[in-house]
């Protein structure tokens, strides 16, 4: 494969992260563009900027889809590292962007280079997910993203009085709903079968999703390589 | 030599509904696909048993929605946060006597965590939903996907999986160490098509009139903007310019739907921003949708059907008050609104008070006294606190309460 420095590549980006060297830049990328999905997501780029006009994230951040996607294109390996480090939290995931004429996902490439990013334990994304683990633990072992449990005043304090309200009200609240799968619960959204629990933990063993966890959080990737190994063993 | 378009000219086109043909649709039939792959025994295609009905989505292409023998593919965000929506929807089933299933094989499709924090990847993506959907092919029952993100999501992976054979063999891989084929639906389908596909027979259940309220209308992103051509479409809706789902119904119902200009904007949910960096997902909702709505309609209600729309819409609207924003618009899905329409319990089964702006002054409008139901409620749990009821049954809430008008 060729190297991407052998491009030709205009309007290349000053090194603004000399902390890492070109090949390691150049590394990332290269793991980006191998990805299976890249090329359903990157068709090239007109400039046109509708993906921006529709980016909720561009209103409120130093944020641009459109730079993304020509980045990428233009296999500008400063840019992407640029993004990689600075720019791919603040994006939604609304997929508004893929309005696009040319077919782009600049939500898609996001999505991967995010992946890239945990998967080589990037410090500017750990930052990003901090105080994030907790919904990955419930996730991973539980297989609901969110509980009852989880609205607490403390993390929630600008959906105002109504969290109080709710937390006094909770275990009651639950039981009055004529769902069975829901009602009563607290700390699931609805009720899993313990067989479906396991299948899910072998889903992320197997499919290498705990490699990404241990990049990630080794104290997350221990708590939960720990109770889903129990688990299964138990069978 | 070609003469420049005029705006009379552009107006008026634009002014005729878009008729849309599948034969000359710019992407591949999905179906087809499906229908290859099968042959080759790639995968178990799942089919519709049952009544369906057929509707034309974005390309012209038609979509068959089943009526009944549903897999309810439950939120994690309805159901651990707003269950009224999720318990809306089993409620309307149970008024028509439809068979469905409500699982506890299932898990998350674990999609908002992965737009979240991608703390995951492509082969363990493919293989949750390719278990959640073994798992209702094991039933019999067809999957009815609650979340708009689970929609979205899947028909995401469903792409991957037709045109990446390395992933499908991954994820056969993982689906053999359980005993379970590689099933996929021959239709995706997100509840607001059932809904849509409802709506009249709700209309000819309506007790509550809804000629007096102005609605706004939020399209979910994950509807109709991943694999964007799977979405309704309807050219007596907005000429066929807009997703019909959620429209439709409200038009149907007798609501006053308003339009505003900043229809296509997200909610501001942001996956991991609603939940860890809040001030952009706050900032967002009310800024560009809440009050550019009120601005510009004035609504009694903005609906809408995904889990982070409400969420983000309704919950947003507390903290800009102290920024004297404009806010204050309550927040339903369409499913409760046309549970509300057919006389659902305002709180045992469309459970306002999981909901946090003001929807006091709504229900009033419509006619319902909902002090009264609330006092009902309250007596509901009282019992429940005093350990002399074990909680709300569809006993309970099934039957459609009694109005002064009706």
């Amino acid at each position: 494969m060729p190297t991407t420095q052998e491009n030709w590549n205009p309007g290349k980006a000053v090194d603004r992260h000399p902390e890492a060297t070109y090949e390691e830049k150049e590394r990332l990328f290269l793991e980006v563009k191998n990805d299976t999905r890249y090329e359903d997501f990157l068709y090239g780029c007109y400039e046109c900027g509708i993906c921006v006009s529709a980016c909720p994230s561009a209103r409120f951040y130093d944020f641009s889809p459109r730079v993304i996607a020509q980045a990428m294109a233009r296999e500008d390996v400063e840019r992407i590292y640029d993004i990689i480090t600075e720019d791919i939290w603040n994006c939604a995931q609304c997929f508004s962007c893929v309005r696009c004429p040319r077919q782009n996902n600049p939500g898609g490439l996001v999505t991967i280079l995010r992946e890239v990013s945990l998967k080589n334990g990037l410090q500017e994304s750990k930052d990003a997910l901090q105080g994030y683990s907790r919904v990955i633990y419930k996730v991973m072992l539980k297989g609901n993203q969110v509980s009852p449990d989880m609205l607490q005043p403390d993390f929630f304090p600008d959906w105002g009085p109504w969290v109080q309200n709710f937390t006094q009200n909770m275990h009651v609240w639950r039981k009055a709903i004529p769902m069975d799968s829901i009602r009563g619960l607290t700390d699931v959204a609805w009720r899993t079968d313990r067989k479906t629990l396991l299948e899910l933990y072998t889903i992320w063993f197997e499919s290498g999703n705990m490699d990404i966890i241990k990049e990630l959080d080794e104290s997350l990737y221990d708590l939960l390589t720990d109770v889903m190994n129990e688990e299964l063993e138990e069978g | 030599m070609t003469e420049l378009t005029t705006v009379e000219q552009i107006l008026e086109r634009k002014s005729h509904p878009v008729v849309r043909d599948a034969s000359i649709a710019p992407t591949d039939d999905m179906h087809e696909r499906l229908l290859e792959l099968e042959a080759k025994g790639e995968i178990v295609l799942q089919r519709i048993k049952g009544d369906y009905v057929e509707f034309p989505t974005k390309y012209g292409r038609m979509k068959k929605i089943p009526i009944e023998h549903t897999w309810h593919h439950k939120s994690c965000g309805h159901c651990g946060h707003i269950p009224g929506y999720a318990s809306s929807i089993l409620w309307l089933h149970r008024q028509f006597n439809l068979d469905y299933h409500d699982p506890t094989d299932q898990t998350s499709c674990t999609g908002w965590n992965y737009y979240a924090s991608a703390a995951s990847n492509a082969v363990g993506q493919a293989a949750v939903m390719s278990r959640n959907f073994a798992a209702a092919y094991e039933t019999g029952y067809f999957p009815l996907i609650h979340c708009g993100t689970s929609f979205g999501h899947y028909k995401e992976i469903r792409e991957q999986l037709v045109h990446h054979k390395d992933l499908r063999d991954d994820v056969r891989r993982i689906l053999d160490k359980m005993g379970k084929p590689l099933v996929i639906p021959e239709e995706i389908v997100h509840y607001s098509e059932w809904v849509y596909a409802m709506r009249d027979r709700f209309k000819e259940r309506q007790l509550v009139d809804m000629s007096a309220i102005t609605a706004t209308v939020h399209p979910a992103c994950h509807y109709y903007k991943i694999v964007a051509e799977d979405a309704i479409y309807d050219p007596e809706i907005y000429g066929g310019q807009r997703t019909a789902v959620v429209t439709a119904l409200l038009e149907k119902l007798g609501v006053n739907v308003a339009d505003y200009s900043t229809w296509f904007d997200c909610c501001g949910f942001g996956f991991r921003h609603v939940l860890v960096q809040r001030d952009f997902t706050r900032s967002y909702a009310v800024l560009r949708k809440i009050e550019t709505m009120i601005n510009e309609a004035n609504p009694d209600l903005t609906v809408t059907h995904d889990t982070g729309c409400v969420t983000t819409l309704d919950k947003s609207q507390f903290a800009a008050k102290a920024h004297d924003r404009k806010v204050g618009v309550p927040v339903l899905s369409d499913a409760q609104v046309a549970a509300l329409a057919m006389g659902a319990h305002p709180f045992r089964v469309v459970q306002f008070h999981w909901h946090s702006t003001d929807w006091r002054p709504f229900l009033t409008k419509l006619g319902i006294d909902w002090q009264k139901y609330w006092d009902e409620f309250q007596g509901d749990l009282d019992q429940i606190r005093a350990g002399t009821k074990s909680g709300i049954t569809w006993q309970d809430a099934d039957t459609p309460i009694k109005l002064q008008s009706n």
